[in-house]
C-alpha cells in the first residue's frame, strides 16, 4: 500500500517533469554546477591527501633534513684558484645532533659528490654518496636485491656499492649489476645491492616525467673520506673552485612525528652556534607537506564556496519552478484535495517532484563532476581521485537541497484553500 | 435524524473588509438516503456555498452538519479530507479532470487517497469505466475525449469510493443538451440503484430529473417543491 502509493507519487512526478522536458533541464543547471563543484572538490582534496601521504612516505614524516650549501659572501671570495672554500657540514655537527638531542636517536650523514662512474664504455655522471649503513630504514628506502651498506664496509674501508635502479639500468643494460665491479676515478667498486625504486607518486599521466625518482651510487661514508679526500674540485667558468665540504647532507630522525617540530628547533639552535655562516638550510618534510596542505585547502575553500553558491543557486532555481509549477497546477490541487488528498499528500506529491528535480541535476552533475575530475588528474598536476562515496554523498547532497527548496513550494501547495484552488482559471 | 444529509440553521458569514456578508441565513435541510434533490436559485443566492459545506470543502459559520449520523461540522481539515475522500463524490460543470492521468487512472485517484492497493484499485477504476461505457478509453487522456465522455469519467471518480452523497454542479452546464441529457439519464440510473444525489443547477430541465426541489434566494430556503414524481 506505501509502496504503490510512493510509486503512484514517484511517477506521477516523472511524468510532469517528462512534460516540461525543457524546463526541467534548465532548471537544474545549477544543480548540475554544484553537484560538480562538490565532486571536484572532493576528488582534489583525496588527491591532495594522496600525494601528501605519499611524499611524507618518501621523505619520512618524522626526519629533519639538514644541507650544506655554499654561503653566499663566499662566492665572491672563491675565484682565486688557490681558495678553498670550506662551508657546509662537519663531523662534530653530527655528533652534536647525536649527542646533545635526547629525541634524535639516529642520523644519517651524506658526503655527495659529482662523478663520472663507468663500466667499460659506459660511463653515467652522478652523485657518489658516502654514507651509513642506516640510510634505509631512516629514508624508508627497500633494497631490491642484495644488501645496503653494512657496518663491516665502514669499518674496512671497503669498495663496495649500491646503486639505485637507474643507475643499474644504465650501466649494466644487458647483465645483471650484483657483484659487477663500477669504476670510480679508477678505482672499482663491487656491485652488493640495488635499491628498490620510489614508487611514482602519481597515477601515470600523459606528460608526466617518469624518470623523477632518486639516482645515484652509495658508498660506505669512511672510503668516500677515505678516496676522495674532503677537498672538492670544480670547474667552473675558467677557473677551479676547490670546496670543502665534510659532508653535504644530514638525516636526523625522531621517533614520533609530535618531536619534529621541537627538534627542529634545537638542531637549528645548534647549527646556528657553531656555524657563523650561514652555510646550511634545513628541510623539514613535515611542515613541507603541512604547508601544501595549506595550500590545498586554500583551493578547496574556494571550490567549496563555488559549489555552496552553485548548489544555493540551484536550490533557488527549482523553488523558483515548483513555485511556478504550483501556480499552474493549482486547479489540480484543487481536484486532489476535493476528491480526498489531505494536506501531507500534497506537500509529498511536490516535494517528490522538487526531489527528482534536483536529483536528476545531482545525477547529470555527478557524471560530469567525474568526468571533469578526471580530465584535471590527465591535464594537470593536480593528483584527484574519486572516492566510491563522493557520488553518494553529492547526490545526496543535491536531493536534500531539492527537499529543502522544495518546502516553500509545497506548503504552498498544500495550503491553498481547496474552494478557491477549484475556481482557478 | 432520519436523512443522510442533516443541516440545520446553518449560517455562512464571509468577511468582505468591514462589511460581513451572509451567504447561508439559517438554512437546514434534511436528505433522506436515496433521495435525488436540485438546488436551485439566482446568481449570489448561496447555492455554492452549500454545496462546498455539503462536501467538506468547507465549515458553516454556525449550525450543524451530520452526515450519516457524524457531525461533521466542527472537524479539522485532515478529518474532513478523510470524508471528502470516503462518503462524497463530486461531479464538476467542468469536469475537472487531472489532465496528464489516463481515464483509469483518473478514476483511480480517490481510491489512491483512500489507500488502495495497486490492484484493487486497478480493477475497481475498470469496471467503473465500463459502468459508465467507457471500458474501450481507459487507456485515453482526459484531451482526446468529448466532454460527455470526460463528464462519465468525472462520475465513474465520484462512484469510486461508493460515496454516501454524490454532489453535482451544474452537471450539464458545458454539454450540449443531447449529451447532457445522456449524463442525467445516467444519474437517473444511479438513483435508481440508491444513491443519494444533490445537484445544484440553473436549468429547470436539469432540476425536473430530481424529486425534490429547493429554492435559494438570498442565503434562505425560499421554495421548496416536489421535481419528477418517482
Ligand atoms: N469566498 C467568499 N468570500 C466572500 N464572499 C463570498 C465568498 N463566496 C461566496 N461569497 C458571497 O456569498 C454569496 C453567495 O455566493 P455563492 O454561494 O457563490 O452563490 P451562487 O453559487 O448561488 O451564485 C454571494 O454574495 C457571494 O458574493
Ligand atoms: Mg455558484
Amino acid at each position: 500500500m506505501i509502496s504503490f502509493q510512493l510509486k503512484r507519487t514517484f511517477l506521477a512526478g516523472v511524468k510532469s517533469l517528462w512534460l516540461h522536458k525543457l524546463r526541467s533541464v534548465l532548471t537544474v543547471l545549477g544543480m548540475v554546477c554544484g553537484v560538480c563543484a562538490v565532486i571536484i572538490m572532493l576528488a582534489v582534496g583525496e588527491g591532495a591527501k594522496f600525494e601528501a601521504q605519499e611524499q611524507l612516505k618518501q621523505l619520512g614524516s618524522t626526519n629533519i633534513i639538514v644541507k650544506a650549501v655554499k654561503p653566499p659572501e663566499d662566492k665572491t671570495s672563491t675565484t682565486g684558484i688557490t681558495n678553498v672554500a670550506q662551508f657546509g657540514l662537519t663531523y662534530d655537527d653530527l655528533e652534536r645532533m647525536v649527542e646533545t638531542l635526547p629525541n634524535v636517536q639516529v642520523a644519517v650523514p651524506t658526503r655527495k659528490i659529482p662523478k663520472t662512474v663507468g663500466n667499460g664504455a659506459r660511463t653515467l655522471d652522478t652523485s657518489v654518496m658516502g654514507t651509513v649503513p642506516w640510510l634505509p630504514t631512516v629514508m624508508n628506502r627497500k633494497v631490491a636485491v642484495g644488501r645496503f651498506l653494512s657496518s663491516t664496509d665502514m669499518r674496512y674501508l671497503r669498495n663496495v656499492c649500491v646503486l639505485e635502479q637507474p643507475v643499474a639500468n644504465t650501466l649494466f643494460p644487458f647483465k645483471d649489476a650484483m657483484g659487477q665491479a663500477v669504476r670510480i676515478d679508477g678505482n672499482y667498486y663491487r656491485v652488493v645491492g640495488i635499491m628498490e625504486p620510489v614508487a611514482p607518486p602519481k597515477m601515470p599521466k600523459a606528460g608526466a616525467d617518469k624518470s623523477d625518482g632518486p639516482t645515484g651510487i652509495y658508498l660506505p661514508l669512511t672510503t668516500v673520506r677515505a678516496r676522495f679526500g674532503e677537498t672538492l674540485v670544480t670547474m667552473s667558468s675558467g677557473s677551479f673552485q676547490r670546496e670543502q665540504v665534510e659532508i653535504h647532507e644530514i638525516v636526523v630522525s625522531v621517533p614520533a612525528m609530535e618531536q619534529v617540530e621541537k627538534t627542529a628547533a634545537a638542531v637549528q639552535q645548534i647549527m646556528e652556534r657553531f656555524h657563523n655562516k650561514k652555510d646550511f638550510v634545513m628541510v623539514v618534510p613535515l611542515e613541507l607537506i603541512r604547508a601544501a596542505e595549506k595550500a590545498k585547502r586554500r583551493d578547496q575553500i574556494l571550490l567549496g564556496c563555488i559549489a555552496a553558491i552553485s548548489l544555493l543557486v540551484g536550490g533557488i532555481g527549482i523553488m523558483n519552478i515548483m513555485l511556478a509549477s504550483v501556480t499552474e497546477r493549482t486547479r489540480e490541487i484543487g481536484i486532489r484535495r476535493a476528491l480526498g488528498a489531505k494536506k501531507r499528500h500534497i506537500i509529498s506529491q511536490f516535494l517528490t517532484e522538487a526531489a527528482l528535480l534536483s536529483g536528476f541535476g545531482g545525477a547529470i552533475g555527478v557524471v560530469v563532476g567525474i568526468i571533469v575530475a578526471w580530465l584535471i588528474g590527465y591535464f594537470m598536476t593536480t593528483t584527484t581521485i574519486v572516492v566510491f562515496w563522493s557520488p553518494a554523498l553529492s547526490f545526496s547532497i543535491s536531493v536534500t537541497i531539492g527537499l529543502a527548496f522544495g518546502i516553500y513550494p509545497a506548503y504552498r501547495a498544500a495550503e491553498m484553500d481547496p474552494i478557491e484552488a477549484l475556481r482557478h482559471e | 435524524m432520519t436523512g443522510i444529509v442533516e443541516i440545520s440553521q446553518v449560517w455562512k458569514t464571509y468577511r468582505m473588509g468591514a462589511e460581513d456578508v451572509h451567504a447561508l441565513r439559517g438554512v437546514s435541510v434534511s436528505v433522506p438516503e436515496g433521495q435525488y434533490i436540485a438546488i436551485m436559485g439566482a446568481s449570489g443566492s448561496g447555492k455554492s456555498t452549500l454545496l462546498n459545506l455539503l462536501g467538506c470543502l468547507d465549515r458553516p459559520t454556525s449550525g450543524t452538519y451530520h452526515l450519516g449520523g457524524e457531525d461533521v461540522s466542527r472537524l479539522g481539515d485532515d478529518q474532513l479530507s478523510f470524508i471528502r475522500s470516503s462518503k462524497i463524490g463530486f461531479i464538476f460543470q467542468s469536469y475537472n479532470l487531472i489532465q496528464q492521468l489516463t481515464v483509469v487512472e483518473n478514476i483511480e485517484v480517490p481510491l489512491y487517497y483512500q489507500g488502495w492497493s495497486e490492484r484493487d484499485s486497478l480493477e475497481r477504476a475498470t469496471a467503473l469505466a465500463e459502468v459508465v461505457g467507457l471500458s474501450n478509453r481507459v487507456n485515453h487522456r482526459p484531451t482526446e475525449l468529448s466532454g460527455g465522455q470526460q463528464q462519465r469519467v468525472a462520475i465513474a471518480r465520484a462512484l469510486a469510493n461508493d460515496p454516501l452523497i454524490m454532489l453535482a454542479d451544474e452537471p450539464t452546464g458545458n454539454l450540449d443538451s443531447h449529451t447532457g441529457s445522456d449524463i442525467l439519464r445516467l444519474l437517473d440510473q444511479l438513483q435508481a440503484q440508491g444513491k443519494t444525489i444533490i445537484t445544484v443547477t440553473h436549468d429547470e430541465r436539469v432540476a425536473n430529473h430530481a424529486e425534490r426541489i429547493i429554492r435559494l434566494a438570498d442565503g434562505e430556503i425560499a421554495e421548496e417543491r416536489a421535481g419528477r414524481q418517482p
